[in-house]
């Protein structure tokens, strides 16, 4: 059992999203940073498909009720366990009545926490996530409130077994927050000083229709993350995006990364609750390798658009595949090293 | 991606993208969504396992395939009740379609509408066939809270809300149906293709 003390601004029950339910209006939840989950989990022996906890900003206290093995993942919170600092990209042993306390993160949103089992609510519609819109899935449909008491699921998957409760500490490299190889596209115009995130983008249906200067400016400029950001979408504020037409669309399928630009010209950029379908013209899309660097871009920071291809896009989901290859590689070393001793 | 069929949107070619997302359905673990639209389909797929353009011929010939006839999808029956704090823009619907109230409610209920697809929540359908007349704009000032089970209209669309949500909609009635349960298989009272009649359950005053 996870007893939370102090669940903090906004705390959720999450796994790798809800897939295969977008024609009957079911929007995907999850993970925002599905990359800093999927490693939680593999740093707590799990397999991918287990339930964590993604902790928005703080803070959150949490205490464990048995000896386990716990992954934190994402923002680095200045985490402790008791009096012990506790890393991001750390896994680390727990032992009974032990406190984890997350305070603030200094840069980034979103930290995950994996516990060795996984969070063990029923799962709905395929997977354990919270639909904090619709009310279903997680904890009873909603977000985490002081005194909530979490089941863990037993440990049957052998690598929760290896690591054990009482292995040593152990962290890995997170992936870079701002490492791209393909940034010459944009080199020139960074001169404006580096915003605080970059994101890679594929052009649209739409961005045909929007104004020379629009497409410019939709590249160019370093949009501003409005305070009215959240789960569903990210608001931006800049320059007003024009388009040479004002003919509008039927409704249509929407998604996670769909860059979408209402009439007022400020883009919104749509994220894990995003709702299944919407009529707005599409000047983009972020590439799905880039939306865990969204998620962890915060309120009233910057962004920039990077143009992308369908071929770095690809390149990038390989990339991502191959960071996580790497971690499954250097677990089974240590795993087989443990179990020699 | 996204396949967008030549407008204008009919039922004839609606029709076919329920058919062609039937299909599609079937083409293999690396489809991870087949979403309906209004006149468009979009299959999201995993760039890795799927081939592109593979994919994208089969969509081109299942598109092109002389269809077979789709079969009609179920009658769903939704009871109502009309007007009243069920329904507190009925009166200025009426008023606005220049007739009484109770001939507003029997050409709602009079005719029989097709779920296009469903989108924006879980369980809302997007149902064509509202007949002209009854057409209005949305409200000025969209409700904060709209109640679950709520009928309105809105442009030239009906339709009812799953769950309470902010909306612009005039509202002219409530059903007690879910339209969404996330512990039924399906989970939607509705599928692309059906049709829908609505009942009086009752008139409220």
């Amino acid at each position: 059992m996870i007893e939370v003390l102090r669940a903090g601004t906004l705390t959720s029950v999450q796994d790798l999203g809800r897939h295969g339910f977008r024609h009957l209006g079911v929007c995907q939840s999850g993970a925002l940073d599905t990359l800093a989950m999927g490693v939680a989990n593999r740093l707590a022996g799990n397999p991918r498909e287990a339930a964590g906890i993604e902790i928005t900003i703080g803070p959150t206290v949490l205490r464990f009720t048995r000896d386990t093995r716990i992954a934190l993942t994402g923002a680095d919170f200045a985490a402790t366990l008791d009096d012990a600092a506790v890393h991001a990209w750390w896994s680390v042993p727990v032992q009974a009545g032990q406190v984890l306390t997350l305070r603030a993160p200094r840069r980034g949103m979103r930290a995950y926490l994996a516990i060795a089992g996984g969070i063990d609510v029923l799962p709905t519609l395929g997977s354990r996530s919270t639909d904090l819109k619709a009310g279903f899935g997680g904890l009873g449909g909603r977000s985490l409130r002081d005194g909530d008491r979490l089941p863990i699921g037993t440990v049957k998957h052998c690598d929760s077994a290896a690591l054990g409760t009482q292995s040593a500490a152990f962290g890995i490299k997170p992936p870079g927050w701002c490492d791209f190889a393909q940034l010459d596209a944009g080199k020139d115009t960074l001169a404006q000083g580096t915003p605080d995130t970059l994101v890679r983008v594929l052009t649209g249906p739409e961005y045909h229709t929007f104004k020379t200067e629009s497409q410019k400016a939709f590249w160019g400029m370093h949009w501003s993350i409005t305070p009215n950001s959240n789960r569903m979408g990210y608001r931006l504020s800049g320059p007003a995006l024009a388009r040479t037409t004002d003919a509008g669309l039927l409704s249509h399928a929407v998604l996670p990364g769909t860059i979408q630009v209402p009439p007022n010209g400020q883009p919104i950029v749509l994220m894990g609750d995003a709702q299944t379908s919407g009529g707005y013209p599409k000047i983009g899309s972020v590439l799905s390798a880039d939306l865990w660097r969204l998620a962890q871009a915060r309120l009233n920071s910057t962004m920039r658009f990077i143009p992308s291809t369908q071929e770095h896009a690809d390149q990038a989901l390989r990339d991502i595949g191959h960071y996580l290859k790497q971690i499954e590689l250097a677990l089974q070393m240590r795993r087989e090293r443990l179990a020699r001793r | 991606m996204l396949c967008e069929f030549a407008p204008p949107a009919t039922l004839a070619t609606q029709r076919r993208v329920w058919e062609v997302a039937r299909l599609a359905r079937s083409w293999g673990a690396e489809i991870i969504e087949v979403v309906p639209g209004m006149n468009n389909l979009t299959l999201v797929f995993d760039p890795l396992s799927a081939d592109r353009d593979a994919l994208c011929s089969q969509l081109e010939a299942a598109w092109l395939a002389p269809g077979v006839e789709q079969e009609q999808g179920r009658l769903v029956e939704i009871p109502v009740h009309y007007g009243g704090e069920a329904g507190p823009d009925l009166e200025a619907l009426a008023l606005h379609a220049g007739l009484p109230a109770h001939e507003v409610i029997e050409r709602h209920t009079a005719a029989q509408y097709v779920v296009f697809f469903l989108g924006f929540q879980p369980g809302f359908a997007y149902l064509g066939g509202l007949d002209p007349v009854l057409e209005m704009p949305r409200r000025a000032e969209p409700r904060l809270a709209v109640p679950a089970g709520s009928v309105g209209i809105g442009g030239e669309q009906t339709g009812i809300y799953p769950a309470v949500s902010p909306g612009g909609w005039q509202l002219i009635g409530r059903t007690d149906l879910a339209l969404f349960d996330s512990t039924r298989n399906p989970p939607t009272l509705f599928a692309p293709g059906d049709r829908v009649k609505f009942t009086v359950a009752g008139v409220l005053a």
